[in-house]
């Protein structure tokens, strides 16, 4: 960004482009999406290369992250396992998000029968422990990246739409909105262009960590061997990989839990600093 | 009863009850359903050019009776009549001409501006969805409605949060304004803005009124500014208007027993005027449970046993006005004594 765009931006995006949240959280990310584009460039070696020669090194200067039962290099995996993992954060949310937010603002909007049908809709899903019923749903579809996608947007777009829902109540509630419908305004305008840019912050933020979440949750499946399947390279495949060799060669199965970790904490800090930027003033 | 040869509004009748939501207990126990009777048989007109001024307690249905005028509500019985048809069947385009012709500013200057658009995206809007204007001489007429509720023409790139209560408030007759409506309805339009700034923002209703020959619906709980700023008065007592009549002799002499108690609750600067007789006893019976009759008869002075069974419909008076109560007459000699 070259400093005339940067001095266009209000004040309060600027002061939060600037605090430590953002600038931490945001190089995580920035780095995680520059390993998921382009992990050939960063990766020294073949991630699924055999090498008999060196097995279950330790940590060294030729393998950083040292190496597994196969002699694959750690490292290597680890950050081709951005790409897979960076997809799950995005396509295990992002359509849960899309289809919450419509949801959730139509009913929070209109209210009536459609609400009380979504509100049983809701407490039916809720009644189950997520990951319990992610799994019910993966092992219905049979395992696998999309079917893992499509089982987490099933259960989860719930909790997007059950926060917009109660956020576009709020607002509809302030005089704006009624203001808008006296002067003949669509329902589809005041939802959407008056509605939606102040109900949805929350939903924003909620988002970055649901990242993080679905992260964690894919590293899960993969681990239970329902997700992502060896030998492609996923954290919770690598951490499975290396659960029998954990006195052994612990390298294994840490590095890529604090590429989750580090993954996860980057999303958090990310959301923190978003919801400090497009929080309304006065 | 038509006191207008051509009214622009004529209410008859309006009743709006809410309806309360049975818990299961009041299922299993058979209770009979419950329900807020905010409007209770509203008989009204507003002549065009007029202002039209409407009193009474917190929560005897002044702002109700605004919000149905502008379509917010829908009577549960009872016509709206603007320009000789019913407001209740328009629909599609109607009833955006008819709300582009009938405007609402609302009472909270804070919530009635959408916080993420500056001032000039409001008024687009507004002119753009109407199609007031080609999009070529939008700008011109944003400009042109900030010199008319004297706001600075920089105001249109600023956000809402950037302005007081009374800009705010001004800014709301403006977004009104730019549909070129012919009745603006004002829901107590300065109650949360300064007493100083009240006068402004009231000032500059009335003389945009005068310019633009718009009718006023003007409710308030504010006495002093009502009979400041109205032609006719309506006083409203439990969803029920008890007394309407030209502003000047409504405030001189009030025929109402409950009018006259609210216009002597009302602080004076006047030391002759001032008195120690409580001018009110009792509290307002809840909407939940409207009294039989005549509603004020639990508190009137005056009640005789036909005020507990027969509810008074508005007779005309001498002065020109019109009261709901069966001792009129009596209640203005008690008065003259």
């Amino acid at each position: 960004m070259t400093a005339l765009t940067l001095s266009r931006l209000p004040a309060p995006v600027l002061q939060a482009l600037a605090r430590p949240a953002f600038l931490i959280g945001g190089g995580i990310i920035l780095m995680s999406t520059l390993f998921a584009l382009f992990p050939a460039a960063f990766a020294p070696y073949d991630p699924l290369a055999f090498n008999y020669a060196a097995i279950q090194q330790p940590p060294s200067l030729a393998h950083p992250f040292g190496t597994d039962n196969f002699g694959r290099d750690i490292l290597s995996r680890v950050i081709w396992a951005y790409r897979i993992d960076m997809m799950i954060a995005l396509f295990a949310t992002i359509f849960a998000l899309l289809i919450g937010v419509t949801a959730g603002s139509l009913v929070g909007y209109h209210g009536g029968w459609a609400d009380t049908i979504f509100g049983r809709c809701v407490d039916a899903v809720i009644t189950f422990p997520f990951l319990v019923l992610v799994i019910a749903v993966v092992a219905m579809l049979g395992p696998g990246l999309i079917n893992m996608f499509v089982a987490i947007t099933l259960v989860n777009w719930v909790y997007y739409a059950r926060l917009m829902r109660a956020e576009v109540m709020t607002q509809t509630a302030h005089d704006y909105v009624s203001a808008g419908r006296v002067m003949g305004y669509s329902s589809g305008r005041i939802i959407f262009r008056h509605i939606l840019p102040n109900a949805i912050t929350p939903v924003l933020t909620f988002w970055m960590t649901d990242m993080a979440l679905a992260i964690l949750l894919g590293s899960s499946l993969g681990y239970l061997g329902l997700g992502a399947q060896p030998p492609l390279a996923e954290w919770g495949v690598l951490i499975a990989e290396g659960r029998n060799f954990i006195f052994t060669a612990w390298w294994m199965s840490l590095c890529p839990g604090i590429a989750i970790v580090l993954t996860g904490l980057g999303f958090s800090l990310l959301g923190d600093a978003v919801a400090d930027m497009l929080r309304p003033k006065g | 009863m038509t006191l207008h040869p051509n009214p622009l509004f004529s209410i008859q009748d309006l009743t709006l009850h809410f309806p309360l939501t049975r818990g299961l207990a009041d299922l299993v126990l058979r209770q009979p359903a419950r329900e807020v009777r905010a409007l209770n048989g509203i008989n009204l007109e507003i002549s065009q050019g007029e202002t039209l001024g409407i009193v009474g307690e917190s929560g005897c249905g002044k702002s109700t009776l605004a919000r149905c005028l502008v379509r917010l509500l829908d009577p549960t019985s009872g016509t709206i009549r603007f320009q000789d048809q019913n407001i209740a069947n328009f629909k599609g385009t109607e009833r955006q001409t008819y709300n582009r012709q009938v405007q609402m500013i609302f009472q909270d200057p804070y919530s009635s501006l959408n916080p993420r658009m500056t001032v000039g995206q409001i008024l687009d809007e507004a002119l753009r969805v109407h199609e007031m204007r080609p999009e070529t001489e939008r700008p011109a007429r944003i400009a042109e409605l900030l010199d008319l509720v004297r706001l600075p023409r920089n105001a249109a790139e600023k956000l809402p949060h950037e302005f007081s209560g009374g800009q705010r408030q001004r800014i709301g007759i403006a977004r009104a304004l730019a549909v070129e409506p012919i009745c603006l309805v004002a829901d107590e339009l300065v109650s949360a803005l300064d007493v100083s700034v009240q006068a402004q923002v009231v000032n500059l209703l009335l003389e945009l009124q005068e310019e633009l020959g718009l009718t006023v619906l003007f409710v308030a709980h504010d006495l002093r500014l009502v009979r400041h700023v109205s032609h006719q008065v309506a006083v409203i007592y439990l969803g029920s208007i008890v007394e309407i009549g030209p502003s000047e002799t409504l405030f001189r002499a009030p025929t109402h027993p409950y009018s006259q108690a609210l216009l002597s609750a009302a602080p004076s600067l006047n030391p002759e005027e001032r008195h120690d007789k409580p001018a009110i006893s009792g509290e307002l019976p809840s909407p939940l449970n409207v009294p039989a009759g005549c509603p004020f008869h639990v508190r009137c002075p005056l009640a005789t046993a036909r005020c507990t069974s027969e509810k008074p419909l508005l007779k005309p008076l001498p002065g020109g006005g019109q009261a709901a109560c069966h001792h009129a007459e009596t209640s203005v000699g008690e008065r003259k004594q």
